[in-house]
């Protein structure tokens, strides 16, 4: 269980989070909605202590985010945030490699690497895992990326809009893969996605941001309802069931 | 898009990878093979030059002569390394290939820092002063004003990476009018002092100073292999870093701390060499195609000892020149890198 108490974030006058109190359950998949600038990206950087809040604390299974080891952490939370440019040329094997690190410290065992092989398999990059990464395109960076922490083997999963780069088939695909790591692996997967509709066909819970606060928050059903989705986006959001899942009509 | 096309999403996740040998460590043990080798080449190679430096054209009194040229090689060794691990270390944690401490301006401070204590201290007398304590007073001085430095010049995240250049090419600039003006001011018998002390030249090093650097070299090369696997994870970024659980301020200050004393040495005995880093640490990364520091930083250094040593054979047997190593290795390292600096301008 992912505990907020209070949490504020300040860039200088811009309050980007302000007073989150906020339970995120074990087990699932929770999906972060909310417009561009809401605060769902500083959220997430917050509880996976990339950010320190400047009041309120963070609990991950009682850990206090600030105060535990960094190196415990790892072993209990993955993070992976929006932009992934590094200086360093690897090959895909290599990142997802790193993945480890916090379990054999660099030095990998033979059930490290079976770990790095599964990961691979898991996202199809099998036949790319010996590219270098600047030879691959941004959604196949991207899965090398989301192997990465998976390959981390962490209860808890944070990712920063996964889809980023992604086109319909391997967002679909992710989103399954997801969906099956929380299923399968009892991972707890908590994502910021700015298509609803992802948001609504695959995960449990949805928290919705609007100016630094989480307005709202609940199982999919209920958040997704044009009266709910009309509060977060200023926007009107026809919701319609298709085929068993709610869909939200907003192009046109 | 050259995605796979075939689907096969449904094996269970937790099926262990039956193949004998997992794939992956197939894959890094033939990577550390390459990596081995591309080391044992450049061991032999360094070895080869210096055997070379040593003994062509030794005539008349050897023993005497080969004195000379051994305190020169291990000078070059020391200060090669010293370049090439600081080097090695600055890019990864400011995270870019192309500044050094040296092109950040690092060596300029130290030489403005070494001029500066003697301006301050004019009053004692500095030729009875052991060398070796001055330069430890210059060492701690330089550790506190190059970590004040970096950390304003990168303390900001999301630096543009020609300011950072430029930045680096004003205050380098500045560093030496300071210090050319400063030792303007000087009593002459203070800067006949200072001159020996920056005019040092690969040819007339400090024996006391020479064994003093080498044992500072070998500490901070154990301190530093001790950091290698962490660093290894701060290249990827400050957010994987902290992300996969490292203490990323911890090991950067711990860095910081290496550079400083490292750049110090080097500078200390032969003076600025300011594109030796990047030439170094560039080209070990291209001739092994490691990313480990555990290679990095050795490949790095042996090629630094080639480099210098290799250079100034080539300089007094090939060409029979008395020209300054430093001008050559800058003029390559220069041409270098501004071809870096375009290549990254296209990206």
């Amino acid at each position: 269980m992912i505990q907020l108490n209070h949490v504020t974030k300040r860039y200088g006058d811009a309050v980007v989070v302000d007073d989150v109190c906020l339970t995120i359950p074990k087990g699932g998949v929770t999906s972060v909605i909310g417009a561009n600038g809401a605060g769902k990206s500083t959220l997430l950087s917050i509880i996976s202590r990339l950010l320190p809040a400047d009041s309120g604390s963070v609990t991950v299974d009682g850990m206090d985010v600030a105060t535990t080891p960094s190196e415990r952490l790892a072993r209990r939370l993955a993070v992976l945030r929006q932009e992934n440019h590094m200086s360093v040329r690897l090959t895909v094997r290599e990142l997802v490699a790193f993945g480890r690190f916090p379990h054999s410290g660099g030095r990998l065992t033979s059930h490290d690497l079976a770990l790095v092989d599964e990961a691979i398999g898991y996202f199809e990059l099998t036949d790319l895992a010996h590219r270098h990464l600047d030879q691959l395109s941004g959604g196949q960076r991207q899965r090398a990326h989301v192997a990465m922490v998976l390959c981390q083997d962490t209860d808890y999963v944070l990712l920063d809009e996964p889809l980023n780069n992604l086109d319909m088939r391997h967002s679909v695909q992710m989103m399954r893969r997801l969906r099956r790591m929380s299923d399968e692996l009892a991972k707890t997967v908590v994502l910021v996605v700015h298509d609803i509709n992802f948001a609504s066909c695959h995960s449990d819970t949805v928290i919705a941001m609007k100016n630094g606060k989480v307005i709202a928050q609940g199982d999919t059903a209920t958040m997704m309802s044009p009266d709910v989705l009309r509060e977060v986006y200023d926007l009107d959001i026809d919701v319609h069931e298709v085929g068993g899942q709610r869909i939200g009509v907003y192009f046109s | 898009m050259t995605t796979t096309k075939t689907v096969q999403v449904t094996a269970n996740p937790r099926t262990p990878v039956s193949a004998p040998a997992s794939a992956s460590g197939e894959a890094f043990r033939a990577v550390r093979r390459r990596e081995r080798r591309a080391l044992a080449v450049l061991v032999v190679v360094a070895l080869a030059v210096l055997v070379g430096f040593c003994t062509i054209g030794l005539v008349g009194n050897w023993e005497y002569a080969l004195g000379i040229r051994l305190r020169k090689v291990a000078t070059m060794i020391v200060v090669g390394y010293a370049v090439a691990c600081s080097s090695v270390i600055f890019q990864t944690v400011t995270g870019n290939r192309i500044l050094t401490p040296g092109i950040m301006g690092f060596d300029a401070m130290f030489v403005l820092i070494q001029t500066l204590i003697v301006f301050f201290f004019s009053g004692l007398t500095l030729t009875t002063t052991d060398p070796r304590l001055l330069f430890a007073c210059q060492v701690v001085v330089m550790v506190v004003f190059a970590s004040a430095l970096y950390r304003w010049l990168f303390g900001r995240r999301g630096r543009d990476l020609y300011v950072l250049v430029l930045a680096g090419v004003i205050f380098g600039t500045l560093f030496s009018s300071l210090s050319s003006l400063a030792s303007r001011l000087i009593n002459p018998n203070d800067f006949v002092v200072l001159q020996d002390t920056l005019f040092a030249s690969f040819n007339q090093v400090h024996p006391g100073l020479l064994l003093l650097s080498t044992v500072l070299v070998l500490v901070m090369t154990a301190w530093a292999a001790r950091l290698f696997a962490r660093l290894d994870v701060v290249a990827l970024g400050r957010d994987h870093a902290v992300g996969l659980g490292v203490d990323h301020s911890a090991v950067v200050n711990q860095a910081l701390v290496m550079i400083a004393v490292l750049v110090s040495v080097s500078t200390a005995l032969v003076g600025p060499i300011t594109f030796l880093g990047l030439l170094v640490a560039n080209l070990a990364r291209q001739l092994t195609g490691a990313f480990r520091h555990r290679v990095l930083v050795p490949a790095a250094g042996l090629i630094s000892v080639i480099v210098l040593v290799g250079g100034q054979l080539i300089l007094e047997r090939v060409f029979s020149l008395n020209t300054a190593l430093s001008v050559i290795v800058n003029f390559l390292g220069g041409v270098y890198f501004i071809a870096l600096l375009v290549r990254e301008s296209r990206r």
